[in-house]
């Protein structure tokens, strides 16, 4: 045993304990001791982390076999090195914050034990995923947080469009998952075995071809785009808004949806070599990007927006997996982390406030009501959109200058979604917090600002998003201290980094420039529109043209309903009737012949003693005769 | 005369007569009456058949375990006649008729 195993196990006996006593002991016991059982994971992540920042050490520690096939041997076995330290303190950290704020927002809810106990085993399982060193482990836990995600969309069961909304995220996991299960085969059908430095070194040596490695990283891109939300499989994100605001916060902001980057990230060596399917992964970010972004343009449930932002931004993480900046695309997935999660929380404090209202029309002029939420909000808008000096700003800037030098047409639109982003989330906020309030006489009087236990994880998680891109300062502001991210990570990612160009310093400053003249268009286009002519939203009847293609989400929702599942459906009811009337049937025919046999013999059973005894003598006679002529 | 003597003088083969008609008119009484208690008696009958027989071939080889089975038997049939009237008797009270005829609750 090891260290290690403690980070991994603590959340689980959390799990454990949340999940078996916790329905017996107060809301307060359970909640802080599965808080406390993620917090432990998080300090020793930090000793783990420090430990990790003299050399390049990799700490490994090998449990149980965990599948003997063949020649085939995959341990149950984890691992850390600088990748997994950054994703382990990103989980530990931003989870046990939500954890502690779940305390407050469920507060009386029948199922608070089982939340915390689903919450616990998703931090385990994410735990598992990033930590593994093989293949399988990672597999693992990609399942296991696709379990997670999904009993925790469905928490509020008894709302049957919440059930349909986890089917839907589990079901459009799978096809991605299946993607990710056929790379593994591929893998294990070509280097008999699953873990990392193996496969890796396979790799190196040339021991595999282009096409073969293509195959491969085309099929974990496919699993990736299935956990990460990318086109064509994004729309389950969205829907996965049903499930409880933390949720949203943990699993579908921060922690899981980024799951398909850590996994191209850590298999960087492969998808080096596979330049085809960075250009597939480049695209696919792109069209994602921006078309999530203008989604979100015209979306008024609070929490939808967000999830639409999400998506967008994910896609820029992809952008950047596609140009084959890793550390720029970990960067932003730190800082995303942040800001997304406090987003996501401070919509959570405004839900929790409004009584369960989503829709942002019916708010307004939450300030003065809520400050410590408002403020928090602004900080998180202002942090995503890339106002100068905050975390988001830096992060997206070195996605943008990477994207530059390697393919300008793409830079152009991702700065369109990037302007977008801006807008939308302006509006978000302006809608929400600026102007009149909207909303009925009793939300009015109910209006309040959340707990301590809310406001404290919101006011943390605002400190990292301001202060969260000193991780990766651009080197234009200063040498001693820049690129820390970029470095830290190099040795994971060794050579597949040296041959991006960093544009010269002259260039950079223009684009900083520009990124900085997007924040202030859209900050201005959006002040214009929705507090100088203090405009709402229109309501959705009014809305016609683009924008009401825009605010029905392009149809894709209902174009795949038209094309795949109501045809899945028609073969399913045709295989239906084809099982009864072939196989049904002829099981009846089996079983009808049967009984009717047996009520042949039946009748010899006819309840009469004498008969009985003739059949007994008769036997016996049987018996006798059958000897003597033996 | 002495008894013993005439006992000596018979074959094996008349004993095995007597218990096969023995025998065969026990089997033809359980058959055809339906008298509960003649029924009874019969199977009575077929035993004593088969127990007359065991005691023949005893004396006949010169070994005792033939008559000792035959105690088992008696024993055992002492308390079938008393588990079989016992039940008899109920069935009496409750149908006031001893016809194994009636009793046709069990069939298939």
């Amino acid at each position: 045993m090891n260290i290690l195993f403690v980070i991994l196990l603590s959340p689980f006996f959390g799990f454990l304990f949340s999940g078996l006593a916790g329905k017996y002991l107060s809301e307060k016991l359970t909640g802080w001791i599965s808080s406390l059982s993620i917090l432990i994971s998080f300090i020793i992540s930090l000793f783990v982390f420090r430990g990790l920042g003299s050399g390049t050490a990799v700490y490994e520690s090998t449990g149980f076999t965990f599948l003997s096939v063949g020649d085939v041997f995959v341990d149950f076995a984890i691992q850390t090195d600088r990748l997994t330290s950054i994703m382990m303190l990103v989980i530990t950290g931003i989870g046990f914050l939500i954890h502690v704020y779940s305390i407050a927002y469920m507060h009386g809810d029948a199922g608070f034990y089982k939340f915390f106990a689903y919450l616990n085993l998703f931090v385990f399982n994410m735990l598992v995923l990033v930590m593994g060193s093989n293949f399988l482990m990672l597999f693992f836990g990609w399942e296991g947080v696709g379990l997670c995600s999904y009993l925790l969309i469905g928490f509020w069961y008894r709302n049957s469009e919440y059930g349909k909304a986890a089917r839907k995220a589990f079901i459009m996991n799978r096809i991605g998952d299946l993607g990710l299960l056929f790379g593994l085969f591929l893998v294990i059908a070509n280097c008999k075995s699953l873990n990392y430095l193996d496969v890796f070194a396979a790799a190196r040596s040339g021991a595999m071809s282009t096409e073969l490695i293509n195959a491969i990283c085309i099929s974990f891109f496919i699993g990736a785009i299935g956990k990460s939300a990318q086109i064509p499989l994004y729309t389950w994100l969205p829907d996965a808004m049903a499930g409880p605001t933390p949720v949203s916060a943990l699993i579908h902001a921060a922690t899981m949806v980024t799951a398909g980057v850590y996994l191209v990230v850590r298999c960087n060596v492969l998808f080096e070599m596979a330049p085809a399917t960075q250009q597939l992964i480049l695209w696919v970010g792109l069209a994602t990007s921006i078309l999530a972004a203008v989604i979100g343009l015209k979306q008024n449930d609070i929490k939808k927006v967000l999830a639409y932002s999400t998506v967008s931004q994910l896609g820029l993480m992809f952008i950047a997996l596609g140009v084959g900046a890793y550390s720029a695309a970990m960067f932003h997935l730190v800082t995303h982390a942040f800001f997304k999660a406090l987003l996501f929380l401070g919509s959570g404090s405004v839900i929790h406030g409004m009584g369960g209202e989503q829709d942002i029309r019916k708010m307004g002029g939450l300030k003065t009501h809520m400050p410590i939420t408002y403020y928090t909000f602004l900080i998180g808008t202002l942090a995503i959109s890339g106002m100068p000096l905050l975390s988001g700003f830096f992060s997206k800037d070195e996605i943008l200058a990477m994207v530059f030098t390697e393919q300008p047409v793409v830079w152009f639109v991702a700065v369109c979604s990037a302007l977008i982003t801006g807008m939308y989330m302006f509006r978000v906020f302006m809608v929400t917090f600026l102007g009149g309030f909207r909303g009925t006489e009793d939300q009015k009087n109910h209006l309040h600002e959340s707990p301590a236990l809310i406001t404290i994880p919101l006011l943390m998680l605002a400190v990292l998003s301001v202060a969260g891109g000193a991780l990766n300062l651009p080197e234009l502001f200063s040498h001693e201290y820049s690129q820390w991210l970029k470095n830290w990570l190099a040795p994971v990612l060794g050579t597949s980094q040296s041959s991006l160009h960093h544009p010269s310093h002259q260039t950079e400053w223009i684009l900083l420039g520009i990124a900085v003249g997007v924040f202030v268009a859209a900050w201005l286009f959006t002040r214009n529109k929705y507090i100088a002519e203090s405009s709402v939203p229109e309501s959705d009847d009014e809305m016609h043209g683009l924008a009401k293609w825009t605010a029905g989400k392009f149809f894709v929702d209902e174009l795949y309903d038209d094309v795949i599942v109501k045809n899945s459906e028609k073969a399913g009811s045709m295989l239906t009737k084809a099982d009864i009337g072939i196989f049904s049937g002829i099981m009846d025919w089996v079983s009808a012949g049967i009984s009717w046999i047996s009520g042949l013999f039946g009748k010899v059973q006819n309840g009469r003693i004498h008969y009985y005894l003739l059949y007994m003598v008769m036997g016996i006679i049987l018996m006798l005769v059958i000897n003597i002529f033996r | 005369m002495n008894p013993d003597s005439i006992f000596n003088s018979l074959d094996i083969s008349h004993y095995i007569y007597l218990s096969s008609v023995l025998f065969c008119i026990g089997l033809f009484g359980v058959l055809t009456r339906r008298n509960a208690i003649v029924l009874l008696m019969c199977i009575e009958l077929m035993l004593n058949a088969v127990n007359l027989l065991f005691v023949a071939f005893s004396s006949y080889i010169g070994d005792s375990a033939g008559q000792l089975f035959v105690f088992f038997i008696m024993v055992v049939a002492a308390a079938e006649a008393a588990v079989g009237l016992a039940i008899i008797v109920m069935i009496y009270r409750n149908t006031k008729s001893t016809d194994v005829g009636l009793f046709d609750k069990l069939k298939g």
